[in-house]
């Protein structure tokens, strides 16, 4: 087993990307991520791996869409500004069958918004941002240790299904430090790159890289056909963790770092003899729906927290259809709900149940 | 019997869709022939464009990308870095190059990017049908500027060879035109010796094709060579804007 070392967030998510065999990145400064572009500006040199500071977001988005298409296992990384001017460009990777790893540690929204931990890019994250019928698979870490091995899966999925995956976290996970091990990466069996644009070298039919298809049933073929893939992902990759949730009344949940909050909310509800539980989705798309309506079958009521003004709740009362109460809790603008404010919730729900 | 003319091979065998009189067909075999004579289409990978051209990826033998509009030179870059010892080009007109993607045509040049870009100015946005481009001339009438271009409303032209020649990692830049067999001549010069810098890993090369728009200038095939030989020459002068030349 490898040493613990104590790392960032964001330096974590780097040195993963290298250890899952990425040697291409393209970004564009912006806080609170710009650690993750430094550390990998310091040490790709030391790889054989390429860190290159583009001239935008939208260039550096469209730098991976040709690193990608050149066969590489390549990343990016922003924050939400900058992850909305890269949608163009993950619509298109999305649209040309392309695998690439897109980091967005969120800051708070609207506009400029500000530089605190936000959750408000989770519509963008999972409902599209840019244009036209796609899906991400989006990761959502809740620790530094998981930051790591999300990045190896982010890369692994990326390669199997041929899509954009989207690695979404928050300016305090990408800023915390905590102990981490880094293991040895090894690959899921993948399937060979042979769509891609590396030159034909004479010894086949050239490949083209493209998301224009001007006839409209040709088009739509091609995206129902995409969407049989995202079926296969939907029913492989939901992935979610539950705690305490068996004789559970209300369901807390929430993803990143305000899961972490809300188990602390469930240990003092549990204390004062509150059954509460939390159930955590680890994959926002595909959102593990099948865990919600399993436990919508034995708790009375659920909770959502969320650094945002409550977007994740939406596909919470869609898994359940509704059948339970599905209640809110959350902050915004970069304020970060307490465990206080989560217990007094769960306490006025409980009082009504 | 000796072959003296033939289908470049690294030009695809297919019905080309650009309009009659329109000198992208020239330029497209230009291209190709240059891929041929240079023993490269094996070792290439194309990029297109969004606007005339955006087909262009049927077009050629080699690896080809369909990129966003405006966007080729990040797209090459990133294929690029991957692939350092392959030939990159990217194929764009006008309105992609010098409007929506001055930004990523400016910074690959002045990061030295080892790529070639092949850059039609026909003075329009051609695919939507004739609006006006960043070089459309002072006076001239397009869809969107129905009463000539006013540079005092709409800005002026913008000359992409001397801008970017003004660059340090700009290798080679140079205007050439496509009206007549001695211009496609040189044309054709023009595009090899922008690929052997490229091949060579001098930076980044761009050739600037004037070339014409029956079409949507609304005039006949012949009466378009002529239109750019009195208007466009005028205004964007042939000629080499920058070569480093030597073993640089």
């Amino acid at each position: 087993m490898a040493d613990k070392v104590l790392v960032k967030g964001n330096e974590a998510l780097g040195e993963a990307a290298i250890k899952a065999g990425c040697r291409f990145f393209f970004g564009y400064p912006i806080t609170p991520q710009t650690e993750l572009s430094e550390y990998l500006a310091k040490r790709f040199p030391k790889v054989g791996g390429t860190f290159l500071q583009a001239e935008s977001e939208v260039a550096a988005i469209n730098m991976v869409l040709g690193a990608a298409s050149a066969g590489a296992r390549v990343m990016t990384s922003s924050s939400s500004p900058g992850i909305s001017l890269k949608s163009e460009g993950i619509s298109y990777i999305a649209g040309s069958d392309l695998p690439a790893v897109i980091v967005n540690i969120q800051r708070g929204g609207p506009g400029l918004g500000g530089i605190q931990p936000s959750q408000a890019d989770y519509f963008q994250a999972t409902k599209g941002g840019g244009h036209g019928d796609y899906r991400l698979i989006v990761l959502a870490p809740n620790s530094v240790q998981e930051i790591v091995s999300l990045t190896f899966d982010a890369f692994d999925l990326a390669d199997l299904y041929r899509m954009p995956v989207m690695i979404l976290g928050d300016g305090m996970l990408g800023q915390m430090m905590e102990p981490v091990e880094f293991p040895e990466h090894s690959d899921r069996v993948l399937p060979e790159k042979t769509w891609a644009t590396d030159t034909t070298q004479g010894k086949r039919k050239k490949n083209i890289v493209n998301s224009l298809y001007i006839k409209p049933d040709v088009l739509e073929k091609i995206v129902l056909d995409r969407y049989a893939r995202y079926a296969e992902v939907e029913a492989k990759e939901a992935r979610a963790e539950t705690y305490l949730t068996d004789d559970a009344d209300i369901i807390i949940t929430a993803y990143g770092a305000t899961s972490r909050i809300s188990r602390n909310a469930v240990d003092a509800l549990r204390a004062s003899g509150i059954k509460a539980g939390l159930l955590r989705p680890i994959t926002l798309w595909p959102f593990p729906k099948a865990e919600y309506q399993r436990l919508a079958k034995t708790a009375k009521a659920f909770l959502t927290v969320e650094m945002s003004m409550g977007q994740m709740i939406e596909d919470v009362k869609l898994s359940i259809d509704c059948s339970r109460p599905v209640h809110f809790c959350g902050r915004t603008g970069g304020m970060i709900p307490t465990p206080g404010e989560i217990e007094a919730k769960a306490r006025e729900i409980a009082a009504s149940l | 019997m000796k072959t003296v003319f033939e289908h470049p091979k690294a030009l695809s065998d297919v019905l080309m869709h650009y309009c009659p009189g329109c000198t992208h067909g020239i330029a497209h075999r230009l291209v190709a022939e240059v891929l041929d004579e240079l023993g490269v289409c094996g070792n290439t990978v194309g990029v297109a464009p969004v606007g005339c051209a955006v087909f262009a990826y049927n077009y050629f033998e080699c690896d080809m990308i369909e990129a966003a509009h405006g966007r080729a030179p990040a797209v090459a870059t990133g294929v690029k870095r991957v692939l350092p010892n392959s030939v990159v080009f990217t194929y764009q007109g006008d309105g992609d190059l010098a409007a929506i993607g001055t930004a990523e045509t400016v910074h690959a040049a002045t990061r030295g990017e080892n790529i070639t870009v092949i850059f039609i100015n026909n003075t329009n946005y051609g695919m939507t049908g004739g609006q006006m481009a960043p070089t459309t001339l002072p006076g001239q009438v397009t869809t969107t500027t129905p009463y000539g271009r006013d540079v005092k409303a709409n800005g002026h032209p913008i000359r992409v060879c001397e801008m970017l020649a003004t660059l340090s990692g700009t290798a080679y830049a140079e205007r050439v035109a496509l009206n007549n067999v001695k211009n496609v001549m040189a044309a054709k010069r023009a595009i090899k010796k922008a690929f052997e810098y490229q091949i060579a890993g001098k930076g980044f090369s761009i050739v600037e094709l004037l070339s014409t728009c029956p079409t949507n200038w609304g005039l006949a095939p012949t009466d378009a060579m002529k239109w750019l030989e009195e208007n466009m020459l005028p205004y964007y002068p042939l000629g080499v804007y920058k070569d480093i030349g030597g073993d640089k």
